[in-house]
């Protein structure tokens, strides 16, 4: 087994693609916990997303009634639509009604793994792929030797997911917005004191957690994979939530942990397809395992954010 | 003496008044499935009718709604455990299939050794000493499972809800590897099946269950084994444990709060481990009663749910939908098991998938945690009238002769 086998272009360049559904859901998950609400229900909403998304190309494809990009935009609005509606409901239900966000977030994830496969079994039945987000080909940059093939002919939604890594970090650290939402999870008392609403600001960042973990979904099912199936993103979306904790709520450090995570994923790829003498069982492994001693680490150096998981409720 | 009776009552009342969430959670959710189904193009009715009908209609129907509970139950135990502990563990699966993975080697190892070739299917055999060790392996293994997410939880801060969902996909993968290899049936080595260890031989099997109502005994030709009683008789002893017993009480008061626990002395990391150890040890359980009473072997398809039928959440929803009371969780458990039996026939009959119940389940967890605040607001209330001049004497009167200070009566609710 030669190392030139392994760390190929390729492996980098589909690190940099798994790495999109991750980024996406990791930021929205950022936005939540920053101001104080821990969303479990990640996986669940990327699913009804990643349904929402393919259902929506599907239909539209089948139909042709109208262009292939207006037809994956509307993939992406329903996704974001579906994932804002869930993330919506998830703050209804720890802001207004207070209730246990581990545990209600357990509850989304059901509702959202169950919901997804009993729609895609009775609207669509079999599995169906569709024609997702094409691969960009720049001029000049595409062809430039192994630079071009790992970061120059992606489908678009992974350059948005990229995009938005500083964007995000801008919003938290550099805008009122941002402000807001950090003051109302670390001391929602005082933000209150200020004249914040805690509970606008917390329904807010819930739903923008949810329309991105929507859209994770679709970059899954209609970029991505380009097909739904029973349990599509089969636990990213917890993935989702530990690499916020291992980035320490900041945005560049959540994406960096998603990037070596999706790293460690493509690699096992690799392995199992140049078929290394390694049981595959223990490659598919391996990424949890780095999680679980990253969140050791990780968690020790990282102060969390004080008011997560905690609901508010104003005093007398 | 009246006072007492009034008390005894009035703790009673409040018992009850601890189920009212999980009523009201009931009703949504068949509101909300009715709703889906209306969206589905199904009659509800008859949609729930067939379910009924799938999950108590005939003797074997009730009997394998019985059978989906009883690991329900065993994980549903553990979590109530947890949960009363402080601790969120969505570690089930994980533990179970180390459970069974233990378990099943124990048995597997003990049967070869303790029964010769000859007895392997000898029918009505039992061998005390391998199912007793099978199970104490299979406890210990899914303890150790859970209690390492404790242990990480209280020594390094890792949120053991997701130290416990990484753990749940290494076991998986661990379960295909040893079942793939080590543990695999030598007699289908070779061949491309499902990856399945060998049989157990009848003397390490948990014996089939049947009741002497009836001629022939009533679930006599069923799957139904004494895994059932076992998980309803631990429901009790759980039960007097955390409630009856200072370790459980310890448990529970760092579940309630945990720096009032840790100033009045109680070492808060060990009671997390041991919450997670207990959790993790009842969820092995299930898992290797499964193999000890129904498949007698450990098998799966490869898929994450493969082998535990996804009952290590369903077990979290039984603990909720229990009032996360062992005792509770008797009843929710069954219910969730004739969920799941009902389901399969619901869809045969009418073609509505039965992942219909994954969501109920979903927004049954989302409902039941929701209305909390209900709970919440009016033992709230209660205690401000407690703090009213006029009320002192009594509250504080019941307060002494009151076992339960986490029930908290109250003689005005009484009255």
């Amino acid at each position: 087994m030669d190392l030139d086998d392994i760390f190929t272009a390729s492996v980098f360049a589909s690190a940099i693609r798994l790495a999109t559904p991750y980024i996406f859901a990791a930021l929205g998950e950022t936005f939540a916990q920053r101001s104080g609400v821990l969303n479990l229900g990640v996986d669940g909403i990327m699913l009804m997303g990643a349904f929402g998304g393919f259902y929506a190309v599907h239909l539209a494809q089948t139909a042709g009634v109208m262009a292939e990009p207006l037809a994956l935009l509307l993939g992406v609005l329903v996704a974001l639509v579906v994932g804002g509606l869930m993330g919506l409901a998830m703050a209804f239900v720890s802001v207004t009604l207070q209730a246990k966000q581990g545990i209600s977030g357990i509850g989304v994830y059901l509702f959202g793994l169950g919901l997804s496969e009993l729609l895609f079994q009775q609207w669509v039945g079999t599995p169906k792929s569709v024609a997702g987000f094409p691969r960009i080909s720049f001029p000049i940059l595409t062809d430039i030797p192994i630079l071009g093939e790992i970061f120059f002919h992606h489908n678009l939604l992974v350059y948005v997911a990229f995009a938005l890594v500083p964007l995000s970090a801008f919003v938290l650290n550099r805008t009122t917005f941002g402000l807001m939402i950090r003051a109302v999870g670390q001391n929602p008392e005082a933000a209150d004191a200020m004249g914040v609403s805690v509970t606008r600001v917390r329904y807010a960042t819930t739903i923008i957690g949810g329309m991105l973990a929507g859209l994770a979904g679709a970059s899954l099912s209609i970029a991505l994979i380009n097909l739904f199936q029973q349990n599509l993103t089969a636990g990213q979306g917890f993935i989702a939530v530990a690499l916020v904790y291992f980035g320490g709520w900041r945005p560049l450090a959540v994406a960096a942990g998603a990037m070596l995570f999706s790293f460690v994923n493509a690699l096992q790829l690799q392995i199992k397809v140049i078929g290394a003498d390694i049981p595959s069982e223990f490659a598919v492994m391996a990424p949890y395992v780095i999680t679980i001693v990253a969140l050791v680490f990780a968690t020790k150096r990282q102060e969390q954010p004080t008011a997560l998981t905690k609901p508010y409720e104003r005093g007398e | 003496m009246n006072q007492a009776v009034g008390t005894s009552l009035a703790a009673r009342l409040n018992r009850l008044v601890d189920f009212a969430p999980v009523l009201v959670a009931l009703l949504l959710a068949l509101l909300v499935s009715s709703v889906l189904l209306v969206a589905l193009n199904a009659d509800p009715l008859a949609a729930f009718g067939f379910m009924l009908e799938g999950a108590v209609g005939t003797e074997n129907a009730t009997a394998e709604t019985l059978v989906k509970a009883t690991p329900i139950l065993f994980v549903g135990i553990g979590i109530t455990i947890a949960f009363r502990g402080g601790m969120i563990n969505i570690g089930g699966e994980g533990q179970m299939i180390a459970g069974a993975l233990a378990g099943t080697t124990i048995a597997l190892a003990l049967g070869d050794a303790r029964v010769p070739a000859e007895m392997a299917k000898a029918p009505g055999a039992f061998d005390l000493v391998i199912v007793a060790s099978a199970l104490g392996g299979g406890f210990l293994a899914g303890a150790l499972y859970g209690g390492l997410a404790g242990f990480l939880k209280a020594y390094f801060g890792v949120n053991e809800i997701l130290s416990t969902i990484m753990l749940n996909q290494i076991a998986v993968q661990m379960m295909n590897f040893l079942l793939n290899g080590l543990l695999l049936d030598p007699a289908v080595a070779g061949f491309n099946n499902i990856p399945k260890t060998a049989r157990l031989v009848t003397a390490a099997q948990l014996p089939r269950l049947a009741l002497p109502l009836g001629d022939p005994w009533v679930f006599a030709r069923t799957r139904l084994h004494w895994g059932l009683v076992i998980a309803i008789a631990l429901a009790v002893v759980i039960y007097i444990f955390l409630w009856r017993t200072s370790l459980g009480y310890r448990i529970r008061a760092v579940g309630e709060n945990e720096r009032a626990a840790s100033y009045a002395g109680i070492h808060v990391k060990r009671q997390m481990m041991l919450a997670m150890f207990l959790a993790g040890g009842f969820a092995g359980l299930a898992g290797v009663v499964q193999v000890l009473g129904l498949q007698y072997r450990l098998q799966t398809d490869g898929s994450p749910a493969g082998f535990t039928a996804a009952a290590g959440f369903n077990g979290i929803v039984a603990a909720l939908f229990g009032g996360l009371n062992p005792i509770g969780a008797i009843p929710a458990s069954a219910f969730f098991g004739g969920l799941l039996v009902g389901a399969q026939k619901m869809q045969r009959e009418i073609g509505v998938p039965a992942s219909l119940i994954t969501a109920v389940n979903g927004l049954i967890v989302v409902f039941v945690v929701s209305s909390e605040i209900f709970i919440l607001q009016r033992s709230k209330r209660r205690v401000s009238l407690q703090e009213t001049p006029l009320a002192p004497a009594r509250a504080s009167a019941k307060r002494a002769d009151s076992p339960d200070p986490a029930d908290e009566p109250t003689a005005e609710e009484a009255g």
